[in-house]
C-alpha cells in the first residue's frame, strides 16, 4: 500500500502555507475548476441540479445499501462477457493478483490510465520491483510519474506544479529544449508515450463505475489515453474500489451528467468508454483477457459504520477540494495520503486507521462548503465531527486526540457554564488575570500558552465590566414592558 | 379593532456576547423591542454545548446542551444572535441526541421554535419584506456608512439564512451596503481550530482582510461574534480603518 505519511500533517501544511508557487497553482486551479462547475450547474438551473443531485444520492443509498448483490450481479455479468472479477481484501492481495496476471502473460510492459486506487496500493512499485516498466499515460500522472511524486488532486494529479516546473521537468527528464508552451508539452508527451502505447503488453485502468448490470467498466478521461491503454495491449486490468458498482446504464446516465460537471464544469468529458469483457470472437482488436479487480481495501469497515458509510458515496469529483479552504492553502501532499481534501479527511481515517490520521478531521472549520458542493450531497461535516468524537473519547489511546489536559479544560468549561455561580466566579477570575495584560481592553502579544496561538496575529479582548445578564437585571429587564 | 397580541420571544444570547461583548446584546433587545416583540432572557441558559461538540466532547456538551433545552422549554420563539449557536440547536442537537428519545423530541422540538437573529425579524416579523433586491451595493453612498457584510458559515450553509442579513442592511437608513469580494469563503476561525491550526487559520483571515479591505467599506459586520472576534482581532492588530459591529448594532443605530 502506498505510504502513509499523514502523522506529520502540522509540519507539512506549515510548509505548504509558506510555498508561494503551490498557492498560486492552487488558486488558479481551484477558481477555475469551481468556477466552470458553478456555470455548468447554472446552464442547467439549480433547481434541475438539486433534482439530479438527489437522484444520484438515492442511487448512491440503494447500491451501497445492497453492495454484496449488485458486486455478485457485476461478477456474473463480467464473467458472461468474458472477463474475470477478482476481489481483493487489501492492497497486498490486489498487488498480488496483479503481479500474478503479469508473471503468466510475460509482461514486459504496462500503459497505466489514471487509477486512484492504484495509487492507494502502490501498484507500479510493485510492478516494478518484478521488473516491469510502467508508464503513466494521463498527462497529469505521467508528470508526477517524471517528478517522482504522488497526485495532490483527485482529478488533477499534477496540480501542484507549475506551468514553468513542468516545462523544467521534461527538459531535464526527456532531452526536449525547455518549452512553456502547453500545446508544445503535451506534444512532447504525446510522441514519448506513443510507442508505449504500442509496446505494451499489459494495460491498467481504473474505473469510474462498474454497472452490474452489463459487467461495463465505465471511464471517464479527456485525454483518449485511457483507450488506448485498456484496447491495444493483450491483457486489460481494470482497478475499482468495490463502491464503484451501480446497478444499471440508466444510473450511469445520471452521474454522466454529474461527474464532468462537478470535476471540471464540462457537460460531459471528451471520452467516455465503456469497457464489457475482453475482444469477442466479431471484434477486430482488443485485448485477449479482461480482468477487473474490486479492491476492499478497509472500505467494508466503512460499510459497517452507520456513521461513516455515505463516504463510500463519493464518486472522486475533485468538487470538494476546489472549495475547501483549507485545501486550497495547505495542498494536497500535506494530507499525507492519496486522498486529499474534504473527502480524504473522512476516507484517509477509514481506510489507513484512525490512529494514523489524527490531524484530518480536527484541520476543518466545518464550513459546509464541501457539502453543498459535492454531486452526491454527502454531509463531509458530520462525518468529520463524528471522527472528532471518535477520537476525543476513545479508549483506545493510538486513536485518542484529546490529552488530559483537554479534557480537564472541557469538563472545566462545561462546569462554569452549568452553574451560574461558577460563571460569576469565572468572569471575576477571567478579568482580573487578563487586566494586567490587556492594553485599551484587548490583549495583544503574549507568550502565556495557548493564548498566544491566537493572539500572535489577532488581539484578544477581555471580559467585559458587567455580563450581559447584570445588564439584563440592572436595566433591561426594567424598561421592557 | 384590537390589537394582535404582542409576538413573545426569549433571547438566547450566547455565552460569548453575554461574557464579551453584552453592548451587542443590549442592540438585540433594543431591536426587537422596537418592533413590537416582549422580549425575555431565561437566567438559566449559557453556553449552547457547541465548542464542545465541535472538539469531540459529547459527553460534556450533552450537558450544556440539556440545560439549554431546559432554560428555553417555555418559550414560543427562540432569538439567537448567531448562526452557529443557532446552527447548533436546531441541526447538531439532533444528532448529539440521536440515541436519547426524550431530549431529541425536546431538541426537535427547540429547533422549530429556534431563529437566528436576522432570520427572525424577517421571516417572523416581516422586517425589510418592501426592500426590493438584495443587492443595494452602487446606491447613493453620499454621507452614509459603507458597511460589507460578511456571511458566517454555518448561518449560510447549516441555518440557511442567506438575504434576510443583506436586505436588513439595504433597508437601512445611513447605511450603504457595499459588496464584499469572495463573501462566502470562511474567515478561518472555526473555534478551537483558529489556535489548532494558526498557521492555516491565519492565512484564511489574511485573504479575508484583504477583501474588506478592497470593499472599500468603512464597516465590517457579520451575524455572528466568533467571526467578528476573530476578524476583528486582526484589524485592531492591524490598525485598519475599518470598524468590527454585529449586525444589531446597525440596525439598532438607524434610529438611535
Amino acid at each position: 500500500m502506498a505510504e502513509v505519511v499523514t502523522r506529520q500533517f502540522v509540519p507539512a501544511s506549515q510548509a505548504a502555507v509558506k510555498d508561494v508557487q503551490l498557492r498560486q497553482a492552487l488558486r488558479r486551479a481551484g477558481s477555475g475548476f469551481d468556477g466552470t462547475r458553478r456555470e455548468a450547474i447554472a446552464e442547467v438551473s439549480e433547481e434541475v441540479w438539486e433534482g439530479w443531485r438527489e437522484q444520484a444520492r438515492k442511487i448512491k443509498e440503494h447500491t451501497i445499501g445492497h453492495l454484496d448483490y449488485y458486486l455478485a450481479m457485476l461478477e456474473r455479468n463480467v464473467a458472461a462477457a468474458g472477463g474475470q472479477v477478482h476481489f481483493a481484501r487489501d492492497a497486498r492481495q490486489a498487488n498480488a493478483i496483479v503481479s500474478e496476471i503479469a508473471r503468466r502473460n510475460g509482461v514486459k510492459t504496462v500503459t497505466k490510465s489514471k487509477s486512484m486506487v492504484s495509487e492507494e496500493l502502490g501498484l507500479n512499485h510493485v510492478l516494478e520491483a518484478n521488473g516491469i516498466d510502467v508508464f503513466e499515460t494521463d498527462l497529469g500522472e505521467y508528470i508526477i510519474q517524471l517528478a517522482e511524486e504522488t497526485p495532490s488532486h483527485l482529478v488533477a494529479p499534477a496540480l501542484h506544479k507549475t506551468r514553468g516546473q513542468v516545462a523544467q521537468l521534461f527538459a531535464e527528464q526527456l532531452g526536449v529544449p525547455y518549452s512553456e508552451d502547453i500545446e508544445e508539452m503535451a506534444r512532447v508527451a504525446r510522441v514519448a508515450l506513443r510507442q508505449k502505447f504500442l509496446e505494451a503488453d499489459m494495460g491498467v485502468s481504473g474505473a469510474n463505475f462498474l454497472v452490474a448490470e452489463t459487467g461495463s467498466l465505465v471511464i471517464i478521461t479527456n485525454e483518449g489515453n485511457g483507450r488506448l491503454c485498456t484496447s491495444a495491449p493483450r491483457i486489460h486490468v481494470g482497478l475499482a474500489g468495490m463502491e464503484k458498482v451501480i446497478p444499471s446504464l440508466q444510473d450511469l446516465a445520471v452521474f454522466l451528467r454529474l461527474l464532468p460537471r462537478s470535476a471540471t464544469g464540462q457537460r460531459i468529458s471528451s471520452y467516455v468508454s465503456m469497457v464489457t469483457g475482453p475482444k469477442r470472437a466479431e471484434d477486430e482488436d482488443g485485448p485477449e483477457e479482461f480482468h477487473l479487480i474490486i479492491v476492499d481495501n478497509g472500505r467494508s469497515r466503512l460499510l459497517r459504520d452507520p456513521a461513516l458509510r455515505e463516504s463510500l458515496y463519493c464518486i472522486r469529483c475533485g468538487a470538494c477540494l476546489n472549495v475547501c479552504p483549507i485545501y486550497q492553502r495547505v495542498g494536497g501532499h500535506a494530507y499525507g495520503w492519496v486522498y486529499p481534501g474534504p473527502i480524504g479527511s473522512i476516507v484517509t481515517p477509514g481506510l489507513v486507521g484512525v490512529a494514523e490520521a489524527k490531524d484530518l478531521p480536527n484541520a476543518s472549520t466545518l464550513c459546509g462548503a464541501c457539502r453543498d458542493a459535492c454531486p452526491v450531497q454527502i454531509n463531509i461535516p458530520r462525518m468529520l465531527l463524528h471522527l472528532r468524537h471518535q477520537q476525543a473519547e476513545s479508549n483506545d489511546e493510538n486513536e485518542r486526540t484529546s490529552s488530559d489536559t483537554d479534557k480537564l479544560l472541557a469538563r472545566g468549561f462545561a462546569n462554569v457554564m452549568s452553574s451560574p455561580l461558577l460563571l460569576k466566579l469565572g468572569r471575576t477570575v477571567g478579568r482580573a488575570v487578563s487586566k494586567p495584560l490587556a492594553k485599551s481592553g484587548k490583549i495583544g502579544e503574549t507568550r502565556l500558552p495557548l493564548i498566544s496561538r491566537w493572539t500572535q496575529a489577532r488581539d484578544l479582548p477581555v471580559p467585559a465590566e458587567r455580563s450581559f445578564r447584570q445588564r439584563w437585571r440592572d436595566e433591561l429587564s426594567k424598561d421592557g414592558r | 379593532m384590537s390589537q394582535p397580541p404582542p409576538v413573545r420571544a426569549s433571547l438566547f444570547v450566547t455565552c460569548i456576547i453575554d461574557q464579551l461583548y453584552p453592548e451587542v446584546g443590549v442592540s438585540v433587545v433594543r431591536v426587537l423591542r422596537r418592533h413590537g416583540v416582549d422580549v425575555d432572557f431565561p437566567e438559566g441558559q449559557s453556553c449552547c454545548g457547541q465548542p464542545l461538540y465541535n472538539s469531540g466532547f459529547t459527553q460534556e456538551a450533552r450537558r450544556l446542551a440539556i440545560r439549554t433545552l431546559d432554560a428555553l422549554a417555555g418559550s414560543d420563539y427562540v432569538v439567537v444572535p448567531s448562526g452557529s449557536c443557532g446552527a447548533m440547536m436546531r441541526v447538531f442537537y439532533e444528532d448529539l441526541f440521536a440515541d436519547d428519545a426524550e431530549n431529541l423530541e425536546r431538541a426537535q422540538q427547540l429547533g422549530s421554535r429556534v431563529y437566528e437573529f436576522t432570520e427572525f425579524l424577517a421571516k417572523v416579523l416581516g422586517v425589510a419584506d418592501d426592500v426590493t433586491g438584495d443587492d443595494a451595493a452602487g446606491g447613493d453612498a453620499t454621507g452614509s456608512e459603507k458597511v460589507t457584510y460578511h456571511p458566517s458559515c454555518h448561518l449560510l450553509r447549516e441555518m440557511r439564512v442567506r438575504e434576510s442579513p443583506r436586505r436588513l442592511l439595504s433597508g437601512c437608513s445611513g447605511v450603504a451596503l457595499v459588496d464584499l469580494p469572495e463573501a462566502e469563503q470562511c474567515c478561518g476561525f472555526g473555534g478551537t481550530f483558529a489556535v489548532k491550526y494558526p498557521h492555516i487559520s491565519e492565512e484564511m483571515l489574511a485573504d479575508k482582510l484583504a477583501t474588506i479591505t478592497q470593499s472599500g467599506a468603512d464597516t465590517i459586520t457579520a451575524c455572528d461574534m466568533g467571526c467578528l472576534m476573530h476578524i476583528g482581532g486582526a484589524i485592531s492588530r492591524q490598525n485598519l480603518p475599518v470598524s468590527v459591529r454585529h449586525i444589531a448594532q446597525i440596525l439598532d443605530g438607524e434610529q438611535a
